[in-house]
């Protein structure tokens, strides 16, 4: 039964009411790491939108059209990473190949795409909430952008905080970990502008 | 039943079918060239292959601990290309100064245009040889003259005066191979056999090796040509002072001078010693001497015996060394000072030179650690 939701609806959910990041805290350990720094972050957001959108798009196909047909519903964990993972690896050949750029910006983040479990957690969503083709596209790409958003305001925010004096027990993780909590708390203040669960 | 493991490897086969396909279009790098230190050498490489490994396949060895792994640090090249920023995986083993001059990892640079690169020169010519000891000969009580014959149909390119890395392999209780660097007494002219003049050292590892453990028609492996003691082409008139082992590089210069028919430079070579034991090639300089008019030979004791019978030079080199440059002082003509020995050797005889109007940057030496 696919929800009755407008697949632009779901675009704007997914960044702001219905962040994965921000409300479901998926893919934490790369935004942890990677929010040290601003550029890193923004190019990381990039590559994650981009994976996100392409991996959902093809995990709807393959789910739909191989896995349904022969019943193979418990093995759709094992066929989603699979996938990200090729994904993944054609998208580092062609970013290298096409824009050298890009490639060296994105750096080591590229392949470590494959274990951010955001990209796995999105594509079970897709699946677990029936989305159509459509709805999946759009789903996949707004959680890129909240993704690629949430990180670029960390990395911000923790750009400004670093130089503070920060007790030591809570330097590093922890003052960031706090400051994940409080925009996650702000970005509650959405919460009431769009359902779409 | 069945589906399962069919359909997990169908998928797994078309997405790999997909990333070989996609591989081969966009990893299918045309030729590139590289052009090592401004048009010397020009190598045509197929693309998409590190620098390192696409330098190797040409012959070309840049030094590599780890292989290409990127672990060691080792195999940094100057680009003069723009190849773009450094990579993440370069910077751990860049300071400031070689990230600003373009120094880059070798293994981790993508060829995929052409590159301009910049290499040290002895770097085309640096190879491992293995050889066999051809001969093993007392020169003195303590210095031994190795000669070492190259692999079949190899050949070595070297400058007078450059010097090889022995590799001694474990013995007796030496564990661990170790490598020491030996000056080439042998004329460069000479291709096919290279020749060494090797002192004991006590509990030295690879003098105890050569002079115990050695034996003729072992093989042995070198490592190089390295170093730059080299003849500088000018026109000065040179003193060159060695003694003992030191007198390998100095050797290979004079004979090769004399080969080139270099007679436009007065040569003095100081041949210092303690007694008669130590005095060893003698003949061959003296030969040397009355063939090659512009050259002199001046060996000295410092200590002669009573049976030495010496009717030579006495005193300590340096002496020696001051009263000859004394007595023939020519102030028309530049000079040139080449040393090798220990380090109070050279040291004292460096002053001597700069007191009798050698520029000391004009004084060249060949310091044994």
């Amino acid at each position: 039964m696919t929800p009755d939701v407008h697949p632009l609806t779901l675009l704007i959910a997914s960044v702001f009411t219905n962040n994965i990041l921000l409300s479901l805290f998926l893919g934490m350990c790369s935004f942890i790491s990677i929010s040290k720094d601003l550029k890193a972050s923004n190019g990381l957001g990039m590559a994650v939108t981009l994976v996100l959108t392409i991996t959902t798009l093809i995990n709807w196909m393959v789910y739909h059209w191989v896995i349904v047909p022969f019943e193979l519903d418990y093995l759709r964990y094992i066929v989603f990473i699979i996938v990200i993972a090729a994904i993944v690896q054609v998208l580092e050949m062609v970013i290298e190949r096409v824009s050298p750029t890009l490639y060296r910006g994105l750096g080591i983040f590229l392949p470590l795409i494959t274990v951010n479990c955001a990209i796995m957690g999105v594509s079970l969503f897709m699946q677990l909430r029936n989305y159509d083709l459509l709805q999946s596209a759009f789903f996949g790409a707004g959680s890129g952008l909240g993704w690629w958003l949430a990180i670029v305001l960390l990395a911000a925010i923790r750009q400004r905080i670093e130089k503070n004096p920060i007790p030591a027990g809570l330097k590093g993780a922890g003052i960031t970990l706090i400051t994940i909590g409080i925009i996650g708390m702000a970005f509650l203040g959405f919460a009431g502008m769009l359902k779409v669960q | 039943m069945w589906t399962a493991p069919i359909i997990i490897s169908a998928i797994s086969a078309v997405l790999a079918f997909a990333i070989a396909i996609i591989d081969g279009i966009v990893n299918n790098y045309a030729d590139v060239t590289i052009s090592i230190n401004e048009g010397q050498k020009t190598l045509s490489v197929k693309g998409g292959s590190p620098l390192l490994s696409s330098l190797a396949t040409k012959g070309v060895f840049v030094p590599s601990a780890c292989g290409g792994k990127g672990s060691c640090g080792a195999c940094k090249v100057k680009v003069l290309s723009d190849i773009g920023p450094h990579l993440p995986t370069e910077l751990p083993f860049m300071s400031p100064e070689e990230i600003k001059d373009n120094i880059r990892l070798s293994c981790q640079v993508k060829l995929k245009s052409d590159i301009r690169i910049r290499l040290p020169e002895e770097l085309f010519s640096v190879r491992q040889l293995n050889c066999t000891v051809e001969s093993l000969k007392d020169v003195t009580y303590d210095i031994k003259e190795l000669r070492i014959r190259l692999p079949k149909n190899a050949t070595i390119d070297f400058k007078a005066g450059q010097y090889l890395q022995l590799v001694i392999p474990p013995y007796q209780e030496i564990k661990e191979s170790a490598q020491r660097a030996y000056s080439i007494s042998s004329k460069p002219s000479d291709k096919n056999s290279l020749e060494f003049l090797i002192r004991l050292v006590p509990n030295g590892i690879a003098t105890t090796y050569v002079h115990r453990e050695l034996k003729e028609k072992q093989p042995i492996s070198v490592i190089g040509p390295f170093g730059d003691f080299c003849l500088r082409d000018t026109d000065a008139d040179m003193f060159c002072v060695a003694g003992g082992s030191g007198m390998a590089p100095i050797r290979s210069i004079l004979l090769d001078m004399y080969e080139k028919k270099i007679n436009h430079r007065t040569v003095w070579y100081f041949f210092g010693a303690r007694s008669r034991r130590d005095l060893f090639y003698l003949n061959e300089f003296r030969e040397l001497e009355r063939l090659w008019p512009c050259f002199h030979f001046v060996p000295a004791l410092s200590e002669p015996l009573p049976d030495d019978r010496w009717e030579g030079e006495t005193g300590l080199i340096t002496q020696v060394l001051d009263t000859y440059m004394k007595k023939n002082p020519d102030p028309s003509k530049s000079k040139e000072g080449y040393l090798c020995g220990s380090p109070g050797m050279i040291n004292a005889c460096v002053k001597v030179m700069i007191a009798n109007g050698i520029p000391e940057n004009e004084i060249y030496f060949d310091k044994f650690a």
